[in-house]
């Protein structure tokens, strides 16, 4: 620390937010007890499980109180691959969440499909259902590059004003509609676009068949 | 023909003289092994094969889908509990509606994998217990691993895509999809309407096999769900548990959570790029994965690697080995209560191991280092010393603080004796392996049983216990860290100089036609490989029988009439890792 600043003046990124005094302390006080869902998926949540443990700890940030139940807790880490079948206990998980939440998409999976993309039942990317803070790329990311993304989301943190906090505006927040596992995955919001498909479909298989087939509506 | 298949076949005729004519035959196909059997007969012939000639053991089921031809068949590995190599044999059906008789009613270790093959390639089996979907859900359209099945982003059949290679024009595909996302719906169905009737065929099907009524005493059972998300189970695994008051009257697991489609991808996929894709299987021995793949090539392509090579294998699995008994056994404390003080233990002499494998092959976790006749890059002799040093001083000190402060520790004794016993019968039933099956008696390790890469060289006892409860699979698997310990401190010793692969890198395997099954004692259990090639330079069927997957056949025996917080401990005491149950 060479060029330390005179006490009393704040760092650059909240100079750059300009921020009033109650919302530095409430948003000081926020990013050094985020507490994390104790929630794995894949390969990414044993390096989740590294940073938390002794040699990494990310304790060291306020982060160390790891709960179960996602009514305790207030950042949800995207460890690992999602795949069609846990998607609806994913966002149902999301969904029961208190307010402040925040999401971090950790390794190359959860960001985008990963290796896996292709594969018939993974999801490409959790932020098709919900809204991620940080990515996080790797495969898996090593515990150095898991504490940088929540370094970052600290600095998000720091540079939140009250306006922009969706838990302070008047409108009630909607939940996530939780997808359905039908012949394949449903997402409740593009339900027009699937029954459009649908009678295209329909239509396809009466004039090859002849035949009235489905409910194509 | 060289010599040892004409002795090999001549053995082979004499064994299809045990059985009544027209049961089976030799499968002549080249590079294929094993009989063939009449479908009629399967039962019969299976039931015969345990009683009569001792091979007690159901090691694998699998099919194969031969589109275009109209051929499915079904792939059986047995084996004998008391060492040696195998049988092989297969059933061969029609690819429409096809049915097989099930042979659950003999080996208990088929209904998942009769389940799975049911679910992937639509092979129905016939008096099958419970014959529902396990890695995808109810309702789910089609069988993915047929061969005519394509996904959502179905690109080409084989790679290397012509869109990435040679010109190289990636184009996301998202873009050829109607919907823009992963999802395909080719036959018509109405959204609106459509519920999703997964979870209560479960709970039909739990009360089905369980429920009982007492007729004096008004009482009710419930269900309860653990998981998917819950902090015991290791991952996204759910089971579904029928209770009375606190005690488990009946249980079924549910899986597919994790289901990653590793063998339609590895079907897409050339032999060597399968390599990175088994290091994400069980993601916690991601050198052992390596290891029974390349063994599995290995036996097609008949190369060997050099003596270096061997030995560098075998430091890694078993290095491998350690790091997963130490977690296993720092997350089994997590489950009885000890919480993360045990786990953060050995999370920290795993640490120690990891920043080798970093040093050694590039990747902490996923180390992707074994290539098809020899390893891909070499180990320095500092970090031989490295590995020394941590082997014969620091392990040891730290095993033996695992020893004192957990083998006597009365609150893990009490959690842990006499909770979960699982017989030698049971266990050789439901085709359990592992330290699960060697706790419960039966003395079955591969190493040992049936060697393969250089194992028969090296002094070391196999571990096992005979009461089949929770402390002594703990027992086990400290007993199998020393074990590896005193393995590797021989590879060190004996590991000569040379090269560390045979002939040139080659980045294409030839691998010729023919079929071949590896399999290696994985920390979890046996871990096999099974793999069908057709000349190509991909592989016609991928297929692994993952330990964890069918270790867990043996949850529901051990929990029944155990309470509810000691279910808890017996999923740990089985030690599973997601990604090798779903795949």
């Amino acid at each position: 620390m060479s060029e330390e600043k005179p006490v009393g003046e704040l760092p650059v990124v909240l100079e750059e937010a300009n921020l009033n005094p109650v919302e530095i302390v409430y948003n000081w006080g926020r990013r050094n007890s985020v507490w994390p869902l104790m929630f794995g998926l894949a390969c990414c949540a044993i390096e989740m499980i590294c940073t938390a443990a002794s040699r990494f700890d990310f304790s060291r940030f306020g982060m160390e109180v790891m709960r179960a139940s996602p009514r305790q807790a207030d950042l949800i880490i995207i460890a690992g691959t999602v795949t069609k079948k846990m998607t609806p206990q994913i966002v149902r998980l999301y969904n029961q969440m208190a307010e402040p939440k925040y999401v971090v998409a950790m390794g190359s999976c959860a960001c985008g499909g990963g290796p896996f993309k292709e594969g018939y039942s993974v999801v490409s990317g959790i932020d098709r259902y919900l809204p991620v803070d940080v990515y996080i790329p790797g495969c898996p990311p090593t515990p150095q590059s898991l504490l940088q993304g929540l370094i970052m989301l600290q600095e998000k943190f720091d540079k939140q004003p009250f306006k922009s906090m969706p838990w302070y505006q008047k409108a009630p927040i909607d939940p996530v509609p939780v997808p359905v596992l039908g012949p394949d995955l449903m997402d409740i919001r593009r339900i027009e676009d699937m029954k459009i498909h649908m009678t295209r479909l329909g239509k396809a298989s009466t004039a090859a068949v002849g035949l009235e087939e489905g409910s194509g509506s | 023909m060289t010599e040892a298949n004409i002795r090999s076949s001549a053995v082979s005729e004499s064994f299809i003289d045990h059985f009544p004519q027209g049961w089976l035959s030799l499968d002549d196909r080249d590079g294929y092994q094993g009989y063939i059997i009449e479908k009629d007969h399967l039962l019969e012939f299976a039931r015969r094969l345990r009683d009569e000639h001792g091979y007690d053991y159901l090691s694998s089921i699998t099919g194969v889908d031969y589109f275009p031809e109209d051929r499915m068949e079904v792939v059986y590995h047995v084996y004998k509990s008391t060492g040696g190599s195998g049988i092989e044999f297969k059933v061969v059906t029609g690819r429409d509606n096809p049915e097989v008789t099930s042979l659950v009613s003999l080996y208990d270790g088929a209904n998942f994998q009769e389940r799975e093959i049911w679910d992937l390639l639509g092979i129905w089996f016939e008096d099958h217990p419970d014959p529902r979907r396990i890695l995808t859900w109810e309702g789910f359209a089609g069988h993915p691993l047929r061969k005519d099945w394509t996904e959502p982003y179905f690109e080409e059949d084989f790679k290397p895509f012509d869109s990435r290679w040679p010109e190289g024009r990636p184009e996301r595909s998202e873009a050829t999809n109607p919907f823009g996302d992963n999802v395909q719906f080719k036959d018509p169905f109405d959204p609106e309407t459509w519920v999703y009737e997964g979870d209560d065929q479960v709970y039909e099907a739990l009360r089905n096999e369980y429920s009982t009524k007492d007729e004096d005493l008004d009482v009710e059972q419930f269900i309860v769900n653990m998981g998917p998300q819950h902090p015991s189970t290791h991952g996204v695994f759910r089971m579904v548990v029928l209770l009375d008051g606190e005690t488990i009257v009946g249980l079924k697991p549910v899986f597919g959570y994790l289901h990653r489609n590793h063998e339609k991808i590895g079907e897409r996929n050339t032999f060597l790029q399968n390599m990175p894709f088994t290091d994400r299987l069980d993601y916690i021995t991601s050198l052992s994965n390596n290891l029974g793949y390349a063994l599995a090539v290995e036996k097609l392509t008949e190369v060997h690697p050099p003596e270096r090579a061997e030995y560098i294998r075998v430091i890694m699995a078993e290095l491998t080995r350690i790091i997963n008994h130490l977690v296993a056994i720092g997350f089994l404390l997590n489950d009885l209560g000890a919480f993360f003080t045990p786990n953060l233990y050995g999370l920290e002499e795993r640490e120690l191991i990891l920043d080798i494998f970093e040093a050694v092959t590039g990747s902490r976790m996923m180390c992707n280092y074994l290539r098809f006749g020899g390893v891909a890059h070499d180990v320095s002799s500092d970090h031989l010393k490295q590995i020394n040093a941590l082997v014969s001083e620091r392990l040891p000190r730290k095993l033996e603080d695992f020893d004192k402060y957990l083998t006597g520790n009365e609150i893990l004794r009490s959690r842990c004796e006499g909770v979960g016993v699982l017989t030698p019968e049971d266990a050789l039933r439901l085709s359990v392996t592992g330290p699960l099956l060697r706790a419960s008696g039966v003395p079955y390790d591969i190493r040992r049983a049936d060697p393969y890469s250089i194992y028969d060289r090296f002094e070391f006892d196999v571990a096992w216990n005979v009461h089949g409860d929770t402390y002594d699979r703990f027992l086990v698997r400290l007993e199998e860290i020393r074990q590896s310990i005193r393995i590797i401190k021989q590879a060190l010793r004996d590991i000569p100089d040379g090269p560390i692969q045979t002939g040139k890198v080659q980045h294409q395997a030839r691998v010729p036609a023919g079929e071949s099954y590896g399999r290696i004692e994985s920390p979890k259990g046996e871990l096999g490989y099974y793999i069908v090639s057709n000349k190509k330079p991909n592989p016609l069927r991928y297929h692994v029988r993952a330990p964890s997957l069918i270790n867990l056949s043996a949850l529901e025996i051990m929990c029944r009439n155990q309470k509810i917080a000691d279910a808890v401990v017996i999923l740990g005491s089985i030690d599973i890792t997601l990604g090798e149950v779903d795949r």
